[in-house]
């Protein structure tokens, strides 16, 4: 009998898990469960959408051929519970799927933060489709929008309103912008873009509750008694995995769905991937959650790999992404805050990875030049992690020679006494490592 | 002879369509950005479009030199 495979999750974690999947085990029955009535689309994608670089058509990424060329079977439910012992997953509709493999990949939702009004019509999170879809609606007839929150995703919230033509007030809780993985210059860098384009910026101030009209949002009030008169209140205080269907099964859970670094979790037939787990790491002990969108694919990979009889141990590379914050492109690789708590998050954001908030045993060394700014963490023997803003030609290069763990005590001297000639001794030192 | 060509790398790519819908010709760049083969399309003008608009530096022009194969093959 082939065997059969249920994953649930039509995210990339869930999808790339599919096809390793059908790459191993021809025979196999793979059924993927989506919450969503629309297809695969780029849930970063999201944040151009609101700013109208690309059309909503623009984001399907995964055409419904990729899913037949894959034989998946493709259902649309909520799922209600699962029985691990009797390898059920129950539906909405009182139906179940028998699985001899399980894959909870089901992804993070945004966490509101517990203060009066937060149910009120017009408070917005950024999600999915759905939530940008009604984030553009709303913004069509709000004349101003208060944005909190903190990581990339509140600036995708104040960008894509502002340019919607929203007047946007973005509450920071301390002094400044992304305060426990940037440090000052690059907040600083941060900041003087967003005011360019005319999002104001409140420093020290924290909501306390949002001001309703009838069952819709009228304004907010902050915590030094002021109010702000706005029709939209924007949230990005953090997320949380999606852990309740594995913890009511009475999985082990934490944070996330804990597994460890095959992805099983703590029943022998169900695996998790993506921003739902939270996976052991062998090489420090801990377990460790992530949001970004490359890591769900390799992850969903894995996953799918070990569910597929392989015994392949998931080694995390150093988590980067590359994004614009503020229209500058940035990349952050590796270990690269300041190992404090953030203000403005309550917990990981999406985009974002727990890795970039460890403070590394390293030494920075900084280089500046106009609107460009690169930051490297310089350890005994490596490169532990980088900020790299604004010009982005060291970017690959330190994404090489971190990830790759490339031993760089040839230049390390240099680089710790000459630190303006940063861009140059990596450059060439990472040209030559990689032609090695 | 030198030519060129849009080659990705899909570990920055996250399928987000913006090279697609800025290509001139309509070639879904993304398509082969998120699976990291090069842009091998005769059409393919390499008007650098794709390469410059991505937000994640997902994209690269990388020339090709139609006789390298041939120098390989030297001892």
């Amino acid at each position: 009998m082939p065997r059969r495979y249920v994953i649930v999750g039509n995210g990339p974690a869930g999808v790339s898990s599919a096809e390793v999947i059908r790459s191993i085990d021809s025979s196999a029955e793979i059924v993927i469960v989506g919450e969503e009535k629309t297809g695969f689309y780029s849930r970063p994608g999201l944040a151009y959408l609101l700013t109208g670089t690309i059309p909503e058509s623009h984001l399907f990424s995964r055409p419904d051929s990729e899913y037949r060329r894959l034989r998946l079977q493709r259902v649309t439910a909520r799922v209600t519970h699962l029985q691990p012992r009797e390898h059920r997953v129950w539906l909405e509709d009182r139906s179940f799927l028998e699985y001899d493999r399980l894959l909870l990949a089901v992804g993070a939702r945004a966490l509101r933060p517990n203060v009066p009004g937060i149910d009120l019509e017009g408070v917005v999170t950024l999600d999915t489709l759905d939530d940008a879809r009604r984030i553009l609606r709303l913004a069509r007839r709000a004349k101003s929008a208060v944005v909190v929150g903190g990581g990339i995703t509140a600036l995708e919230l104040a960008e894509g309103l502002s340019s919607q033509g929203v007047e946007t007030h973005y509450l920071l809780r301390k002094d400044r912008y992304w305060g426990n993985v940037l440090d000052p210059q690059e907040s600083k860098l941060v900041e003087t873009r967003l005011e360019e384009e005319g999002i104001r910026l409140h420093r020290r101030t924290d909501l306390a509750g949002v001001i309703g009209r009838g069952r819709r949002v009228a304004g907010v009030t902050t915590t030094d008694g002021r109010q702000l008169a706005c029709g939209m209140l924007a949230v990005a205080i953090g997320i949380q995995p999606r852990f309740e269907l594995a913890r009511d099964a009475g999985l082990a859970v934490g944070r996330g769905i804990w597994t460890d670094e095959y992805f099983q979790t703590s029943h022998a037939d169900v695996f998790a991937a993506g921003d739902a787990a939270e996976v052991f790491d062998p090489s420090t002990g801990a377990r460790v959650l992530d949001s970004l969108w490359s890591i769900a694919i390799e992850q969903g990979r894995s996953a799918g790999a070990n569910m597929a009889g392989r015994r392949e141990s998931y080694a995390r590379p150093a988590p980067f992404n590359v994004t614009r914050i503020g229209g500058l492109t940035t990349t952050l690789i590796g270990a690269v805050g300041s190992g404090r708590e953030d203000g403005d998050l309550v917990a990981l954001n999406r985009g974002d990875s727990d890795a970039w908030r460890q403070k590394a045993d390293a030494f920075a060394v900084e280089a500046e030049a106009e609107v460009s700014r690169v930051r490297v963490l310089v350890g005994e023997k490596q490169l532990v992690g980088a900020v790299v803003m604004g010009d982005q030609r060291l970017s690959r290069p330190l994404q090489h020679l971190i990830r790759e763990a490339v031993d760089i005590r040839p230049v390390r001297d240099q680089l710790l006494h000459e630190p303006q000639r940063l861009p140059a001794i990596l450059g060439s030192f990472a040209s030559a490592a990689h032609a090695a | 002879m030198v030519a060129a060509h849009v080659v990705a790398e899909p570990a920055r790519c996250v399928e987000c369509g913006i090279c697609s819908f800025n290509c001139p010709l309509g070639i879904d760049v993304r398509s082969h950005a998120r699976r990291g083969q090069p842009v091998a399309d005769n059409y393919c003008l390499t008007c650098g479009e794709c390469v410059a608009r991505c937000p994640r530096g997902t994209l690269r022009m990388e020339s090709t030199d139609v006789f390298a194969s041939l120098r390989e093959e030297k001892p």
